[in-house]
């Protein structure tokens, strides 16, 4: 963190300087710069990462965009957009020098077209209020991260966020038609079409995921689609989670793409009963639940397909909800995951990597050695459909030795995810959080990549620059620091 | 593979040295597809084989030189498929090139594009360089999607060498109905079943006849099948039908004169009907539309983009006036900087998408 109290005076003077620029020049929107305005957007849902920025401002209008941009190209300044900073991997941490562009204002729902099944939105409008416009019309917008109710779509958009939908309904890049936004340079570009597709290369596809560093989105068109009629879910236990793993490939193997199929394994589970009393099976090393949505007879045979594959798949008790508030009961626990394990400990560090489902039992036992090896408790949930694991480290974050101990243990699970064939996220991003992790999964060479191809969108690079990709120094210094599978740097000193 | 990939590299060198550009090509079935290709060919087919695939991932890796049918009969041995249906336009058909054309059949309206079943590719850039992007698992944020700019790049970016895509099991029941309806009514009704839980798979409108495919759960098309109505074929008859939609073999692509061209319009499917002089066939619940038409490029270009679309000279007439609609300014110059950047000295496929790429 920066106290500009502790900066030279000519730094602070420079500062002031720029301050005064800007507050000029975007005299017409509001712009705070008193550390009391700022310092609600030194971090994002990342906590453990703050910076205050230079500035904020928060225009109303594409034009104010553009002119904001303009200016900060000519002054060099670096832009951090940001939608409700809900992102967890410090995609919206501002940079020291720059200032954040905030999408707040942008919070309208431009047009909603049930015909053909689109919304025009704002960036600033967020992931569940699309859906809840669009419900009288029988229509909704299918991903559906957990901060839903709060995640805006330009957010969704610079992530490419996911949800425990994802396998059946596709993740962000797959429901957005359209993108309308500013280039640093001030430019309005569209990248995709109301159309099935767009001439020339896929600007779109690239461009959802890329973490706010090509463009500010203005405007984004996406895609509805008819809500399912009804939904049925099983709760199945497992006493090794091995076993549910193989039940997991069985089901897809047998033809069945379920609308959700999530897991927790034993120690989730009795956490998260604590916290919600939905009488979950205690004595399961692993608890299944896996969803069909549709028509009442679509759902029906699908219900009976899976529990047939269940039967032969080791499976030691099985549950299906009867109503809607047992469906919905049955979900509590997997929903209330995080803020159950926040009850078990201080702070928990959140971990997103992906990877194959033949390898999630190896996963887990791995794990299971790193909560000894970093002292640490570490409770496990996962979309089990498309492999995405999301491990919980608890930890007490006013240690700051816990702390430092937990940023290891997550690293671990993160390289231990790449060595598996997945990744390091499947839906967070890599923000600053996962950015020395980049380091291990992709090569020199296909980082420079990356590199130009953020230069292709923003060749002045002042685009919320520094996150997500890291550079050839950043890897070396990295290196030099990492050792492989757990051995803590001075290991002669006592961990608890 | 080694030797396979060390003769592509040196054909890249050579290239780049004596400034003689390379034409990739696997079997050649979409040769005639976007600008006219040029330079010296570069046979992409040694490079071939299923590298993983494991049904219960849902997931395939293999090199580009596999030849399509040989991916798709894997899959369905185990009941899998490759949910956009990608047209082969031939026998030979390689994943190379059907990830580079970014081509989708009958299915794209329901199950979605190509471009939205690709997970990972490792490409070979200009420079020499084998780069990895995405992975072999379903969500995956790390790095830039790079992987989603090749679907449809026709191969200007680079020597896509491997791919790995997202597979589905096939449905479990499919049927198709027959309706009579004029263009506009048929329009109207695509949109409309369109918001509503119905699994529709598939649309074809042509001459005043509305054919739907039905694909899911058994309970889901039968129930569908008593709601909507109108006639149902035969099953035997069904995938003919289908298939010839899909290669472009039924008699609207293969039968008529050669001498109007052939234009494709991606189009909102609200979009009103489009008035062109002659012969249309409309698929994808109205978001593609054929035409075999006279008219001059400029006033298909214009009418399409007047109603929120572009056009593509598929076949035929005159290549001069552009395959693809042109690029907006701002567009075109960040596709070149992303040619620039795969391939600095404009060795594969220049010219192949647009005359500046």
């Amino acid at each position: 963190m920066t106290e500009t109290a502790t900066l030279p005076v000519a730094e602070r003077q420079r500062r002031a300087d720029l301050v005064h620029k800007l507050r000029a020049a975007f005299a017409d929107c509001q712009f705070l710069f008193e550390t009391e305005d700022t310092v609600a957007y030194e971090c994002d849902g990342l906590a453990a990462y703050r910076q205050l920025p230079l500035a904020v401002a928060l225009p109303e209008t594409e034009a104010q965009v553009q002119h904001i941009l303009r200016v900060c190209t000519e002054l060099k300044v670096p832009v951090v957009p940001r939608g409700a900073g809900t992102c967890l991997s410090g995609g919206a941490l501002p940079i020291e020098d720059g200032i954040v562009l905030s999408l707040a204002k942008f919070k309208h729902i431009v047009e909603l077209n049930p015909l053909a099944r689109t919304a025009t939105v704002q960036p600033g409008v967020r992931n569940l209020a699309i859906s809840e416009a669009a419900a009288p019309y029988g229509l909704y917008y299918a991903p559906d991260p957990s901060s839903q109710i709060a995640c805006t779509i330009g957010g969704n958009v610079a992530e490419n966020s996911g949800g425990v939908h994802c396998l059946k309904y596709g993740l962000t890049v797959n429901n957005i038609l359209k993108v309308r936004a500013v280039t640093m340079d001030g430019e309005v570009v569209e990248f995709g079409s109301l159309a099935p597709d767009a001439p020339g290369l896929d600007l779109l596809g690239v461009f959802i995921g890329s973490e706010g560093m090509f463009a500010v989105v203005t405007e984004v068109v996406v895609k509805l689609v008819p809500k399912p009629q009804c939904a049925q879910v099983i709760m199945a236990s497992f006493d090794d989670v091995v076993k549910g793993g193989e039940a997991v490939a069985a089901i897809i193997a047998a033809g069945i793409i379920p609308a959700g199929l999530e897991m927790m394994d034993g120690p989730a589970t009795r956490a998260v009963e604590e916290f919600v009393h939905a009488g979950y099976d205690l004595s399961a090393a692993a608890i299944l639940l896996c969803e069909a949505d549709g028509t009442p007879e679509e759902v029906a045979e699908e219900i009976a397909r899976t529990i047939a594959v269940l039967e032969t798949s080791g499976v030691t008790r099985i549950q299906v909800s009867q109503s809607e508030a047992e469906r919905l009961m049955f979900w509590s626990g997997r929903k209330n995951a995080f803020p159950a394990a926040g009850r078990l400990s201080p702070d928990y560090y959140c971990m997103d990597g992906t990877i194959p489902r033949r390898h999630i039992g190896t996963l887990l036992g791995r794990i299971a050695e790193m909560e000894r090896q970093y002292a640490l408790r570490c409770i496990n949930v996962f979309h089990a459909g498309d492999g995405n694991m999301h491990p919980l480290i608890l930890f007490n974050g006013n240690d700051a030795d816990e702390w430092h101990r937990a940023e290891l243990f997550g690293a671990d699970i993160l390289e231990t995810c790449v060595e598996l064939g997945g990744t390091i996220t499947g839906e967070h991003g890599v923000g600053v959080e996962k950015i020395n992790s980049m380091c291990v999964q992709f090569s020199p060479e296909e980082r420079d990549a990356f590199f130009a191809v953020k230069h292709a969108f923003d060749p002045v690079g002042l685009l919320n620059n520094d996150k997500a990709i890291p550079t050839r120094a950043r890897c070396a210094e990295y290196g030099k620091l990492h050792v492989h599978h757990g051995q803590l740097p001075h290991p002669d000193l006592p961990r608890f | 593979m080694t030797d396979m990939l060390d003769s592509f590299r040196a054909a890249v060198e050579r290239a780049t040295r004596d400034q003689t550009p390379l034409q990739l090509v696997g079997s050649g079935s979409k040769h005639w597809y976007g600008e006219t290709p040029h330079g010296t060919p570069l046979d992409t087919r040694g490079h071939a084989g299923i590298v993983a695939y494991d049904p219960a991932e849902l997931v395939i890796t293999a090199r580009c030189g596999t030849s399509l049918a040989e991916i798709e009969a894997t899959l369905a041995e185990q009941g899998q498929m490759l949910a956009f249906e990608p047209p082969h336009f031939g026998p030979g058909a390689t994943l190379g090139g059907c990830v580079a054309a970014g081509l989708s059949g009958p299915r794209r309206q329901a199950a979605g594009a190509l471009r939205d079943f690709i997970l990972g590719v490792q490409l070979l850039d200009g420079q020499g360089r084998v780069l990895n992007f995405g992975g072999q698992v379903m969500k995956n944020v790390a790095g830039y999607d790079v992987a989603r700019l090749l679907p449809g790049s026709l191969g200007v970016l680079g020597l896509i060498l491997q791919v790995s895509l997202k597979v589905l099991p096939k449905p479990f029941a499919e049927a198709t109905l027959r309706f009579e309806l004029y263009e506009a009514e048929a329009l109207s009704r695509l949109n409309q079943w369109g918001g509503q839980p119905l699994p529709i798979s598939a649309s074809a409108w042509q001459d005043g006849v509305l054919h739907l495919r039905l694909s899911g759960a058994e309970a889901a098309v039968a129930g569908a099948c008593i709601k909507l109505g109108g006639e149902r074929l035969l099953d035997a008859d069904c995938s003919a039908l289908w298939q010839g939609l899909r290669e472009q073999t039924a008699p609207f692509f293969a039968g008529r004169v050669e001498s109007a061209p052939l234009w494709r319009l991606a189009l909102p499917s609200t979009a009103r009907s489009v008035a062109l002089p002659g012969a249309q066939l409309i698929e994808w619940g109205g978001g593609q539309r054929w035409w075999r038409s006279d008219a001059p490029a400029e006033q298909v270009r214009t009418l399409t983009e007047q109603l929120g679309g572009h056009a593509t000279l598929w076949r035929g007439g005159d290549r001069a006036v552009g395959v693809f609609a042109p690029l907006a300014a701002p567009l075109l110059q960040i596709q070149r900087r992303l040619k620039a950047t795969f391939d600095p000295a404009g060795v594969f496929n220049p010219g192949r998408l647009y005359p500046t790429l």
